[in-house]
């Protein structure tokens, strides 16, 4: 692992963000997500690692109480925003979604334009007061997005018309535009070539002096080059959470040893 | 043969072309199928339709052609006036078919001999005939006996000669499927095109039909225009036919009348429809639908007279004696409101249940980008899953509109009879569907302007409708939002 970019790794210093205490998950009978406590820091990139079907979109979709679309979920255990406990009653939880944005792992652009894409979530927060400020964060989120370049030309097209590692990004884009404190992206390089990643994980090092992101990755290379810390899912439980560094050079558990070297997965 | 046994005869040449095609493949290759260019069963679909569909294609043709022929040899035996009129001489041709198989089915149930039959009289072939179950209209003249006889004899020779002429097509086509059976054989490539063009023409069939039907109303319509000035028809303010002649036959009352019945119908049918939509696709669980959905689809198989006897003795007073009498406005039990009521309450199981099934189709992933953005439920429906579906619920509104359109029944019972121009919804009015129904009733011919009228007026609607679906494409194209 020697193509990696070192990150600034000490964020002891920093706050907690999300707390996750006693996660626990079931979708029906299946017992998805098992007892998870992981605390997000402020203003850190966090990378979730694990095998697939290991309750890492689980989580993240707990994160911003996207499981309560799923009607067979049902989520046990204490996570809070900045203290407050977003399972409460009395937190909305379309509130909540707008401080802690997403990128889902399947590109899902709506079926309109690109413009509109973008501009849906400014919209309807009311980030921009005119059509040259909502221009603006049109633009500035596709240039994060490292998009700009290729549909400046055709923001009129409809956003389904794009390839799939473009959709993507008109994904993160979207998310970016509503400007949220914590932005959980699921696998957000999944089909993008390795010229479009290096340029999402620049935005992602960029967001960090900001917000808080959360990164699933199936990429070792990619955690370790984003993320400041790691945590390692496995059949449902968090196994080993830390630093990054520590993480990929002195991993405590057996398991996440042998997940980093490539002996399960 | 009678056509029954020949096709049956076919069947089981076809059923044995596949077998022995099949057969016949797996040989030449040495029992390896995947030594053939098609899978087996291929050669063996070859060889059926290569035995049934020409000789099946060849019979209907022989059925249309041959009593063509026939007809064109008998009428030479025809004083020419008897056969100058096309009317009579269908008449005559009807009669004569009538003579021949009533003698045909006369010899086969033994009441007559075959040469009994041959030398019957004319006077006498009425009560003969009567006598084996036969009724004839008039008395038959002589020379439709002798065209009966000929025509028997002669559809005797073709019947022989279709039977062997279809079977050995069938024949020969099942050897030439057999000749052609081989490992380098395209059979797939041959049996795909036979089902590729079935399914051409299962979709011409409809537009041939359309074509059909507007050419022949466009015929009856110009005849129509001959003896009326269309620009009377088109632009005239009266409606009022009398049958002495001297009626007025304009349009405009009737298509005002229409159209305001349809637009009041759509503004019940649309929002309501819509929002039920609404509700079972986002917001009821799955046990409210499960019930819902189905009692709201019940009011889709009512027959619509029931609905018509629904505005005539509920809505109907109900319109008048709480809204209409009460502000000044009317005191007609029938009315525009209350046919377009009922009409709209017909057509509310239409659009939600079909706008339910396309808003429900709509990715549940788009639901999820929107609300992982901080939209609101409602924001998500209207802006995100409405739109989606868009192309869908116009399609369904488009279909619920040409109902109410050509919806009869309910204006009968609803909104009377009565043709007028009037801007009071509180009015009896009609439609141009109710005034084709009474210009045809009744013991008429087709060839005065009142009754051609009723094809006019056809056209007219056709046309309506026709702009109404041109449209309605547009607004598809022109919004539609497309999803994977
Ligand atoms: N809607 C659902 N209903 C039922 N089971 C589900 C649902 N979503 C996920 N699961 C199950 O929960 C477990 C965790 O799934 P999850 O999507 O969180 O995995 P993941 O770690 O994101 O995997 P991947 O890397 O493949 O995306 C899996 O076993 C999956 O089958
Ligand atoms: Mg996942």
């Amino acid at each position: 692992m020697n193509d990696m970019r070192l990150v600034e790794r000490d964020v002891s210093n920093r706050q907690a963000k999300i707390e996750a205490r006693g996660v626990q998950v079931h979708y029906g009978e299946k017992h998805a997500l098992k007892d998870v406590d992981v605390a997000i820091l402020d203003r850190t990139v966090t990378a979730f690692i694990g095998p697939s079907g290991c309750g890492k979109s689980t989580f993240l979709r707990c994160l911003n109480r996207m499981n309560d679309t799923v009607a067979s979920a049902k989520v046990a255990g204490r996570i809070t925003l900045d203290g407050q406990d977003i399972y409460d009653p009395r937190i909305d939880p379309v509130q909540l979604r707008a401080k802690v944005g997403m990128v889902f792992q399947k590109p899902n652009p709506f079926p309109k334009s690109i413009y509109e894409n973008v501009a849906y979530g400014p919209k309807i927060h009311g980030l921009a007061r005119s059509k040259a400020e909502l221009d603006e964060i049109v633009e500035t989120s596709l240039k994060k997005a490292a998009l700009w370049n290729e549909v400046k030309d055709r923001l009129a097209a409809p956003g389904t018309g794009l390839s799939g590692g473009q959709q993507q990004r008109l994904c993160i884009a979207r998310a970016v535009a509503t400007a949220p404190e914590v932005l959980l992206m699921d696998e957000p390089c999944s089909a993008l070539d390795p010229i479009a990643t290096a340029q999402v994980e620049e935005l992602i090092d960029e967001l960090r002096s900001q917000f808080s992101v959360v990164i699933v990755t199936h990429s070792m290379q990619q955690a370790a080059r984003v993320s400041q810390k790691t945590a390692f899912f496995h059949l449902g439980s968090l196994v080993e959470y830390g630093e990054t560094g520590q993480i990929f050079t002195t991993p405590q558990d057996p398991r996440t040893e042998a997940y980093i070297t490539g002996r399960i997965g | 043969m009678s056509v029954f046994l020949i096709l049956t005869v076919l069947g089981v040449l076809a059923l044995a072309g596949f077998v022995l095609a099949r057969q016949r493949a797996m040989a030449l290759a040495g029992g390896d199928a995947r030594r053939l260019h098609s899978r087996p069963n291929y050669y063996g679909w070859h060889g059926s339709i290569m035995a049934a569909v020409p000789a099946m294609l060849f019979l209907a043709v022989w059925q249309i052609v041959q009593p063509m022929v026939i007809e064109s040899r008998l009428s030479g035996m025809f004083p020419p006036e008897m056969v100058q009129d096309d009317s009579a001489r269908t008449l005559l041709f009807a009669d004569v078919r009538r003579i021949a198989a009533g003698l045909e089915s006369a010899i086969a149930s033994g009441a007559m001999s075959a040469d009994e039959a041959s030398a019957l009289d004319a006077g006498a072939v009425r009560d003969r005939l009567a006598a084996t179950g036969v009724a004839l209209g008039a008395d038959v003249q002589p020379e439709t006996l002798a065209a009966a006889q000929e025509y028997r004899g002669l559809a005797t020779v073709g019947g022989l000669w279709r039977t062997v002429l279809v079977l050995a097509l069938a024949v020969a086509g099942l050897a030439y499927a057999i000749k052609l059976t081989g490992p380098e054989f395209r059979a797939r490539n041959r049996v795909e095109g036979v089902v590729l063009a079935l399914l051409m023409l299962a979709s011409t069939i409809a537009i041939l039909t359309t074509v059909g039907i507007v050419l022949s109303m466009l015929s009856e319509s110009i005849r129509f225009f001959g003896m009326y000035p269309i620009q009377d028809f088109f632009f005239g303010l009266t409606w009022s036919p009398a049958f002495q002649g001297n009626s007025q036959l304009g349009l405009l009352p009737l298509l005002w009348g229409t159209l305001y019945i349809t637009l009041i119908s759509m503004l019940v049918a649309v929002p309501v429809g819509l929002f039920a939509a609404i509700y079972l696709a986002e917001f009821a669980d799955a046990r409210v639908r499960a019930v819902v959905k189905p009692l709201i689809e019940v009011i889709a198989g009512i027959p619509t007279v029931v609905f018509g006897l629904f505005a005539l003795v509920t809505v109907g007073p109900l319109v008048r004696d709480w809204i209409a009498m009460p502000t000044g406005l009317g005191n007609s039990g029938s009315s525009v409101v209350t046919a377009g009521i009922v009409i709209g309450i017909l057509n509310i199981p239409f659009i939600s249940s079909l706008s339910d099934d396309i808003i429900t189709a709509v990715p549940q992933s788009l639901r999820d980008g929107s609300l992982g953005l901080g939209a609101t439920k409602a924001e998500t429906v209207t802006q995100v899953v409405l739109p989606a579906a868009l192309p869908g619920i116009v399609g369904a509104v488009l279909m619920a509109t040409s109902r109410a359109i050509g919806e009869t029944m309910i204006v009968t019972m609803g909104a009377g009879a009565a043709a007028q121009l009037n801007l009071n919804p509180f009015e009896a009015m009609t439609t141009i569907t109710v005034k084709i129904v009474s210009q045809l009733t009744g013991d008429t011919e087709f060839n005065s302007p009142e009754t051609l009228v009723a094809f006019a007026l056809g056209i007219s609607l056709f046309v309506i409708t026709l702009c109404l679906n041109v449209f309605a494409l547009w607004i598809v194209r022109k919004y539609r939002e497309q999803y994977e």
